[in-house]
């Protein structure tokens, strides 16, 4: 998977908070690379790590955190073990992160202009003013009305939904070359979330920036993202592009994921779910996390951790089904109508 | 705001009158009237003396006189000192109080900001327990045991300061010392609270991806957003050093009103008391009041809007 | 791979099909009740524990001392008065009954004295000062014991009232706490007090008039939290009666704030009386408070510093104790400081 257009390789990552009742192993060997102008989407439970993974790309993970091993290297720069002084002149300048809450992530006291205004003040030495004009720029590339007479106002003079679009303001003002966007919209009302997406989308396309993309939501995948990586109790499990995630998963937790996503066919009036919940990572579990909540586990599973099986040049998957000592299985009715309609495409 | 003001200071005229009414008539529930001070009279020397302070009257003429001359800042004739009227006791001795008071204000409240932004910012460090244990130790000591303290000490010990006393800046020292540490550790321990809470919430965390270094986002985000709610306390540390002003004045016999407060409290002297409890209730009524208008003033999302969320 | 898999059972590819490893909705990590973990939490923190064990044995020894007759004893000796404290066996000075004297020390204990010992001394009437000081402690806890307690029920009743019924009732019942809170507690205590006739009663009486406030805030907001969530308006709509509401459903609830906010009444109990007493409108002599025996001490700390040193320890003791363990309690029941 090595790659010139990698902006940045993440490399058997580990990660553990220590907590009160023990080692939590939240993040358990987690390689991926994102490519220039890409979007990854990392998709998975809450608690499965996604947002460590990426607060660790930051460098703004809580101080109970330890790194238990792995690379993170932007551009071939090593950025695990860099001081907080360091990261500060890479964060915010290279990597920026749209947070996931709205409502609490601006300063209820500071205006609107000067918040967006910062980041190019720290990291260009930009004067206040020339910070702020173009602060209004970007308030109306972000699509807020009356920008100019919107930029000496507080945060609680805007709603929801203009409060991430001046979150995304933010991100982008200094053309980072990755955003990191922590689900972005949960927070927001269905009609709103549709627009920030198409919105984060034209943005990217304009200033050609990567963007890894944290959902739990399935569903806001497909439109948004080139690949997708699914994690599960602190690893990947599968990954590939959305294509193959959404119309070929070989991983029974992908399969799950798939079928409790509503689609425009779903005749059944029941949405199957995942039974159970993930497992406690004070103490993994030996073999397969995902054993105990799938019907199709194997005897194996409990045993030993499945390695990565290559299903194709950009697609691979970390289940023993895919041995090939294995029996076959069939997947859920739901994935064979999927998998149907990949296998039709590919033919074409 | 202007409506909100207006309303605020309709409040506080009730407020005033409330208090003065139930003062009122309290004292006249009390025991001992100026008599009981004096030596054997005839009763043609009671009825003069009873009529030289009004007492010969109904009670409700009593009390609208006594409202009508409050209005004034007439509160009629000491006790205690029967040629002194109670405003020209309290007026002359109110300055050494506000100052003492305006003193261990400012300097409790700014060392306590110090001390509580420190201990927040090195959260779990020596820094943080010393200002914890600082906090605890000026909120546990009862102002009389420090005063007393002090006294003993840097008075009398070290002789570093005059034991006690009212002539310049020297004799203000100790007692401000006293008054001040409350207010310091309350603030301490209030900024401490607020600022870690701050430094927790997600516009800290955005700051810090925007890459602002840990001064920036202390300076810019922190410190603004963990001192505006400190306006609400500075009501209740008032009161802190009101109460503790009348042992600290005691101890170190200053001639204020705490002092007097005291004194008239073992000399029966009533309309004092009474004169001194407006006083007090008007001083706290305006500081309450000057910092709900300062809180409207910081904070934008009660600036506009007038009106807390 | 080849060489693991030698080592692997020869069933590891068959499916687990009977479905038994499938525990669905099995908890793994050990559920905590709410007060077990404030509980767990209470017991990390040191100087909360360190206060628990100083109040406890504070309690034990005023209480337990009344079963002891000499400890019992404040009859005044004017013979023996202004004694410093002397513990037989102990040769230190400051406890061996020597006093400095014209900058020498000297044996303070002679004629009637010699063979009397006074662990900490006695004071100008010749009382001594241990049983005093154990009897103020002991009124200090009484008192600070039953003002609380009016303070709870007062203040958590007008906090539940107030904020259940909400609309013209609450904004009344606010408008009598900011009215009261616009007047300095000490000056409403003290004009009571004048009123009443001074004694235990009274000072029990003036603390629970001031102190319910705080509670009674901290309640409302608590209530007027608790009235809007589901579990009470389900009670609600079944046709629960508004004081079993009460009872089962929101002083449950309620109990980390009320707890808390108890800690920290406790202490403020204690300054009060002390404060009153100090300034001579507390409890009429002969009974013995902390404040009293600061305020005697005060007067001849020049020469005799121990009389005041004992009482002030003590009261600041009982103060910085009740202080800490209440911030502990508040911070193990706050959920926010979790880790």
């Amino acid at each position: 998977m090595e790659n010139k257009d990698d902006i940045l390789e993440v490399r058997n990552l580990k990660i553990n908070f220590n907590t009160y009742a023990g080692k939590i192993k939240a993040i358990r060997d987690v390689s991926f690379d994102l490519k220039k102008g890409e979007t990854l989407a990392i998709v998975g439970e809450s608690g499965s790590g996604k947002t460590v993974t990426t607060r660790s790309i930051m460098g703004l993970n809580a101080s109970n955190t330890e790194i238990a091993g792995g690379s993170i290297k932007f551009k071939d720069e090593e950025i695990l073990g860099k001081t907080e002084k360091e990261l500060s002149k890479f964060r915010g300048q290279h990597i920026a992160e749209i947070f996931q809450d709205p409502m609490t992530s601006l300063d209820p006291t500071m205006k609107i202009g000067r918040q967006i205004a910062e980041p190019l003040m720290i990291h260009q030495n930009m004067s206040k003013d020339k910070a702020l004009d173009k602060a209004l720029e970007m308030m109306k590339l972000v699509g807020i009305t009356n920008a100019k007479e919107r930029l000496n106002d507080y945060p609680y003079q805007f709603s929801g939904g203009m409060r991430q679009r001046i979150v995304i303001a933010i991100a982008l003002i200094t053309y980072p070359e990755i955003i990191i966007a922590d689900e972005p919209t949960t927070a927001l009302d269905v009609t709103i979330q549709a627009k920030i997406l198409k919105l984060m989308k034209e943005l990217q396309d304009k200033i050609n920036t990567s963007i890894i993309f944290i959902t739990h939501d399935l569903g806001v995948v497909a439109g948004m993202a080139d690949r997708v990586a699914v994690m599960y109790a602190g690893k990947i499990v599968e990954y590939g592009t959305v294509d193959e995630i959404f119309y070929n998963p070989k991983h029974p937790y992908t399969w799950g994921l798939l079928s409790s996503m509503p689609t425009l066919d779903t005749k059944s009036e029941v949405l199957p779910s995942i039974p159970g919940t993930p497992p406690d990572l004070l103490e993994p579990p030996v073999g397969d996390a995902f054993a105990a909540r799938n019907k199709y586990a194997l005897k194996i599973d409990t045993i030993k951790q499945p390695p990565f099986f290559k299903v194709s040049d950009t697609h691979y998957a970390a289940t023993w089904l895919l041995d090939d000592r294995a029996p076959k299985v069939t997947p859920p009715d739901e994935i064979v109508k999927r998998q149907k309609h990949f296998k039709a495409i590919n033919t074409k | 705001m202007v409506k909100y003001l207006a309303k605020r200071i309709f409040y506080l005229v009730l407020t005033l009158f409330i208090v003065t009414t139930i003062t009122f008539f309290l004292m006249k529930l009390m025991p001992g009237t100026p008599l009981t001070n004096q030596a054997k009279l005839s009763p043609t020397e009671q009825q003069l003396i009873l009529q030289q302070y009004g007492l010969d009257k109904p009670v409700w003429q009593q009390y609208l006189s006594y409202l009508a001359n409050a209005v004034h800042g007439n509160f009629g004739t000491s006790f205690q000192f029967s040629d002194q009227p109670v405003s020209y006791l309290i007026s002359s001795r109110i300055g050494p109080s506000l100052l003492l008071g305006f003193q261990a204000m400012v300097i409790g409240v700014l060392l306590g900001i110090v001390l509580g932004a420190f201990g927040a910012i090195r959260k779990n460090t020596w820094v943080d327990t010393t200002t914890t244990i600082i906090s605890i130790l000026g909120i546990s000591i009862p102002s009389f045991v420090l005063a007393i303290l002090l006294q003993y000490f840097f008075g009398l010990k070290l002789r570093a300061f005059p034991i006690a006393g009212w002539s310049g800046f020297m004799y203000t020292i100790l007692p401000t010392i006293a008054l001040a540490a409350m207010p310091l550790a309350e603030s301490a321990r209030f900024v401490r609270t607020e600022m870690v809470d701050v430094l927790n919430s997600d516009y800290i965390e955005l700051a810090r991806a925007k890459g602002l270094g840990k001064l920036g986002i202390i300076y810019h985000h922190a410190l603004r957003n963990s001192l505006i709610p400190l306006i609400t306390i500075i009501g209740p540390l008032a009161v802190n050093i009101m109460t503790g002003s009348l042992v600290v004045e005691n101890i170190f016999a200053i001639p204020g009103i705490g002092e007097q407060f005291v004194n008239s409290i073992t000399t029966n002297d009533y309309p004092t008391i009474m004169g001194l409890t407006i006083v007090y209730c008007f001083m706290l009524c305006v500081v309450l009041l000057i910092t709900d208008i300062v809180y409207g003033l910081v904070d934008p999302r009660i600036r506009i809007t007038g009106k807390r969320d | 791979m080849a060489d693991n898999a030698n080592k692997l059972p020869k069933d590891a590819f068959e499916p687990l099909s009977d479905g038994s490893h499938l525990d669905n909705e099995r908890i793994a990590a050990p559920s905590l009740t709410f007060l077990k973990d404030s509980w767990r939490r209470l017991k990390k923190n040191k100087a909360a524990m360190i206060s628990m064990y100083i109040l406890i044995f504070f309690i034990v020894l005023a209480f337990g001392s009344q079963l002891i007759p000499s400890v019992r004893n404040i009859a005044t000796h004017p013979n023996l008065n202004n004694l410093p404290p002397r513990i037989p066996g102990i040769d230190i000075p400051g406890f061996n009954g020597t006093l400095v004297q014209g900058g020498q020390r000297v044996n303070a204990y002679t004629g009637d004295a010699a063979n009397v010992h006074y662990w900490l001394g006695s004071d100008y009437l010749g009382r001594d000062l241990l049983a005093r000081t154990l009897s103020g402690t002991r009124l200090s806890l009484i008192i600070a014991m039953v003002a609380t307690f009016f303070d709870l029920t007062i203040g958590v009743t007008y906090g539940i009232v107030s904020g259940w019924k909400g609309g013209r009732v609450d904004t009344f019942m606010q408008r009598i706490i900011e009215i009261m809170l616009s007047v300095p507690n000490l000056v409403v205590m003290i004009l009571l007090l004048l009123l009443f006739k001074p004694g235990i009663g009274s000072i029990v009486l003036v603390l629970a008039f001031t102190g319910w406030i705080n509670m009674a805030r901290l309640v409302r907001a608590q209530t007027l939290e608790l009235k809007n969530q589901e579990f009470v308006l389900a009670a609600r709509s079944l046709g629960q009666k508004p004081w079993k509401i009460a009872f089962k459903h929101l002083l449950p609830n309620l109990s980390s704030v009320i707890i808390v906010n108890t800690m920290l009444t406790i202490p403020n109990a204690i300054f009060f009386e002390a404060f009153l007493s100090f300034i001579g409108i507390g409890v009429p002599a002969p009974a013995a408070s902390l404040g009293t025996l600061i305020s005697d001490g005060q007067k001849s700390f020049q020469y005799l510093p121990y009389q005041m040193w004992i009482p002030a320890i003590v009261l600041s003791l009982l103060m910085i104790a009740f202080n800490i363990l209440g911030d502990g309690l508040r911070d193990a029941f706050d959920p926010r400081t979790r880790e």
